[in-house]
């Protein structure tokens, strides 16, 4: 028995005191002297060519610095995965939020009388801001087909079966677009000169993103970019990839003003109406099952909304589609998926990332089908969840050994579920207008980046020894809530076997920390956190061999080796590279093979109340079931669930975006509607604890998993209240739900 | 027309009070002025003159956390950080008109404060563990 000292432990977060007492900064809290703050001109027309930009009267023009896409030093487009996202419109305009002219200025009250007197002359042509129109290629808006890109995985033979199954089940399911919702808006600001190259600082989660788009924009060399996070309010994916054009702006605006630091500070509305958001999906399923309901078949068509530009759609296309064929044993697979655009901003990263739209259709199908088939949606489940040894739909061998049913098991054993379920019988039977049902999804998230991500990226993170005696560890992994900073110090600490204080995470700027990849994909903890562990203890080696260490030791001891070390050889450094762990193949042509080196797995069970008046959905219960590996701070893993499942039940029954000609109509927090404290039940979370011998510590990821379960959990719930399987659709808002159930006579007096 | 915020923020230069909306929904800009907890980007600065006001930078004495903040730390309450100033500033004004809240009273207390990290549990029981931190040091020293 050898107990961790730090792993497993609920340590205090590194960065907290500064949370809880307002001294946390960030971009909005710096200013500089001389500084001056920038705003974005937009095209408000969905799509058109760009015939001339009027500034109008009443304003000392001569006063402002005006950037648009002419004074674009290098490249035009951002560096991203394709190169199509303009930061300025040059001609063309495709979607109504596109930036055309940035203007700085001291006085921001002049500056947003100035905004709108900007007048852009756009002769419009037909936009497109329906999928199904853009899959049909109504118009040609991108490329030759409209696809960002399309995705085929199969796996036997789905059409040798439709004939003979027993049961074929049907279904179509659509997702909405979501918000992150982030609290603290986008913002950055920058310090661009000829001399000296541009420095940004921003609310960001990916500083190497940046870094490679503003080279790219200034055509610059590595050194002569530099970017810093500064404390980051929330980015559950939104900070990914946008903080580029931000970025870019800022940097833009400070050049053209002689260097002087320019500050962009989206306001709310810009930063919902202008900055990306969860791509909306459309499902179609087709699946065959035997008369005992062993799975058969399952044909999936599964569609993304990208919007104007690619950005990131390939990927979130990609995850999406692994997903789709949920955690089940299925023999003939076919798995077709398409990102298209449309006229709308681009569609981005948020928690999940096509995962959450492809688990909600196969998770609400498997009610479906249930319903159809006569069969208890339990039972369904557990004739097909994978076991080890068994294949996911790439032809992924399930190598640990996952106890699916038993993690449903468990679920629903907290949920009461059995004796909530005779309860509602006899409460239904009875007239009154609240109708109760529970309802359960099961679901894998892949940890890390998708197939050969994570090679291309080849991930580099150390760890450093100062003269203080103190270990910091180098990153470039983004604090933004989730707790990187003290699960990195943790994982170093433990290795150390130093106390928590000794340890310190360095401050993500590109000038210090090398390029450990971005801040995404449930990827920080398992795959960086692995770096900094085996960087550290390459670090303890060199201490040991130096003989400046002597085992055992204490804190004091380290800290003495330490500064003894550096007296001696000026630095103490060590870094590690990320590998493939052993026998992960993938192939990225034939989308087969591992598409993850592992997943988190979960069971997530809920109650509701139907109010048949009201047409609100009330979440009674709600228990978050889940194995992640080992949990390395109990703490800071609830906190992610019960936030991620938050975040899953306002996209599954509130949070929608009302879209009005390709722009967010509801871009306020006073009409996109997100949870208060008031409206929802406590979240129980449960871990079932099953080291994964290739993270540190035992952890997996599990920033996205809880994105992927409330939604179907709730909406199959609502099937059970009420007893039909009409709602396939999220949010189901109160209006959405009405209009259903209005369809279907549900409220004949009969009913009622 | 300077917002009570800007006055806080730019000219006092204490940005612990933060920004999420602009329109009173959030909550991220909750100060206590003349003893009521108030979203600061919805007063005029002028209506603030001559009034007492209390910020996220006035909650801690010294190098003393207060209960509330202390509480936040250890139960999780704060993750991204961005809502925490406004949060600490109801869960002080709640616990002073109601010292003894239970979860409903502290839930309806933070209704008007927006998190989007917590989904709130961990900061319901920052509340309720502040709430009983005071009622042991009141015990104390009655003894």
């Amino acid at each position: 028995m050898n107990p961790s000292l730090h792993i497993g432990h609920s340590r205090i977060r590194k960065e907290g005191r500064a949370k809880v007492t307002g001294e946390a900064q960030y971009t909005d809290d710096v200013r500089m002297e001389y500084m001056l703050y920038g705003v974005t001109v937009r095209s408000s027309v969905p799509r058109g060519i760009l015939k001339g930009i009027e500034f109008g009267e009443g304003i000392p023009w001569d006063e402002f610095v005006i950037v648009t896409a002419k004074d674009v030093p290098g490249e035009l487009n951002v560096a991203l995965i394709e190169r199509d996202q303009p930061f300025l419109a040059l001609d063309r305009i495709n979607h109504p939020e596109e930036p055309v002219v940035l203007l700085a200025h001291a006085d921001r009250y002049l500056l947003e009388k100035a905004r709108a007197a900007v007048h852009l002359d756009i002769e419009p042509l037909p936009p497109l801001f329906d999928l199904e129109e853009s899959l049909a290629c109504k118009e040609v808006i991108w490329g030759q087909d409209n696809l960002f890109k399309k995705i085929l995985i199969e796996k036997g033979d789905v059409d040798s079966v439709w004939a003979g199954a027993a049961h074929v089940v049907e279904g179509e399911y659509k997702t909405g677009s979501q918000e992150q919702l982030y609290i603290e808006p986008n913002g950055a600001i920058a310090v661009a000169n000829a001399e000296a190259g541009v420095t940004v600082w921003g609310s960001l989660q990916c500083p190497y993103y940046v870094h490679t788009a503003l080279k790219a924009l200034f055509n610059l060399p590595d050194d002569k970019v530099r970017v810093i996070q500064m404390e980051t309010g929330g980015g559950f994916g939104g900070k990914e990839d946008y903080p580029s054009l931000i970025a870019g702006h800022a940097a833009l605006l400070s050049l053209k003003a002689g260097g002087r630091p320019v500050k962009i500070v989206y306001d709310r509305e810009e930063d919902m109406v202008a900055t990306t958001k969860r791509h909306p999906s459309r499902t179609r399923i087709r699946s065959a099952f035997d008369a005992e309901g062993r799975l058969l078949a399952l044909d999936i068509d599964f569609a993304l909304d990208g919007g104007a530009y690619l950005t990131l759609s390939p990927v979130v296309l990609s995850r999406g589609a692994i997903h789709a064929g949920g955690p089940y044993r299925c023999p003939n697979t076919s798995i077709r998926a398409r990102a298209a655009a449309t006229n709308t901003p681009p569609h981005g990263a948020f928690r999940g990332f096509g995962a959450p739209q492809s688990l909600f259709a196969i998770e609400r199908h498997m009610d479906v089908a249930a319903a159809q088939m006569g069969m208890d949606p339990i039972a369904l489940r557990k004739q097909n969840l994978l076991r080890m040894g068994d294949a996911t739909a790439t032809g992924q061998i399930i190598k640990e050994n996952v106890d699916l049913p038993g993690l449903l098991d468990h679920a629903l054993e907290k949920l009461d579920y059995s004796a909530k379920k005779e309860n509602h019988r006899i409460h239904n039977a009875s007239l009154g207008p609240i109708k109760k049902g529970l309802g359960f999804a099961i679901f894998m998230h892949g940890c890390g980046f998708t197939g050969s991500g994570e090679s291309y990226l080849a991930s580099v993170a150390g760890v450093e020894g100062r003269a203080d005696g103190k270990v910091h560890v180098l990153a470039a992994s983004t604090e933004m809530g989730q707790g990187a900073n003290t699960i990195l110090s943790q994982v170093v600490a433990e290795v150390l076997k130093v106390p928590l204080e000794y340890v310190e995470v360095v401050r993500p700027d590109t000038a210090l920390v090398p390029d450990s990849g971005p801040t995404v994909a449930s990827r920080t903890t398992m795959v960086v956190g692995k770096l900094v562990q085996e960087a550290a203890i390459g670090l303890r080696q060199t201490l040991i061999q130096s003989g400046f260490l002597k085992v055992p030791y204490d804190g004091e001891g380290f800290s003495s080796a330490v500064k003894q070390y550096i007296a001696k050889n000026d630095h103490l450094k060590a870094y590690s590279q990320y590998n493939t762990p052993p026998q992960i193949v993938w192939d990225d042509q034939l989308y087969k093979g591992d598409a993850y080196t592992t997943f988190a797995w979960a069971c997530y069970a809920a109650e509701v109340a139907v109010d048949t008046r009201t047409f609100e959905v009330k979440v009674e219960d709600f228990v978050a079931f889940q194995e992640v590996g080992r949990v390395l701070n109990p703490t800071l893993a609830e906190g992610q669930i019960e936030g991620g499942v938050a975040q899953g039940i306002g996209y599954g029954l509130s949070e929608q975006v009302v879209w009005s000609k390709g722009r967010m109509a509801n871009g306020q927090m006073t009409n996109y509607i997100m949870a208060t404290s008031m409206d929802i039940p406590r979240i129980r979370v449960y871990f079932e604890e099953n080291p994964y011998p290739n993270g540190p510590g035992g952890a997996k990821g599990l920033g996205e998993l809880p994105m992927d379960g409330p939604a179907p959990a709730l909406l199959n719930a609502v099937q059970d209240a009420l007893g039909t399987s009409a709602p396939r659709e999220i949010p189901l808002t109160p209006e959405r739900l009405m209009d259903l159930l209005d369809l279907m006579d549900f409220l004949e007096p009969s009913n009622v | 027309m300077a917002r009570l915020l800007d006055v806080i923020r730019e000219d006092l230069e204490l940005t612990g009070t933060k920004e999420g909306c602009g329109e009173g929904e959030c909550g991220a800009c909750s100060v206590i002025l003349n003893g009521k907890l108030v979203n600061s980007c919805l007063v005029p600065a002028v209506q603030a003159e001559g009034a007492e006001l209390r910020t996220i930078e006035g909650v801690a004495s010294d190098e003393q956390l207060h209960s509330v903040q202390e509480s936040f730390l250890h139960c999780g309450g704060a993750q991204c950080g961005i809502c925490t100033p406004g949060m600490v500033m109801a869960a002080v004004d709640l616990l002073k008109r109601c010292p003894h809240p239970d979860e409903a009273q502290i839930r309806d207390g933070l209704a008007g404060n927006l998190c989007r990290c917590t989904g709130y549990g961990k900061i319901v029981d920052s509340v309720a563990q502040a709430a009983e931190r005071a009622i042991q040091v009141a015990e104390e020293s009655r003894s």
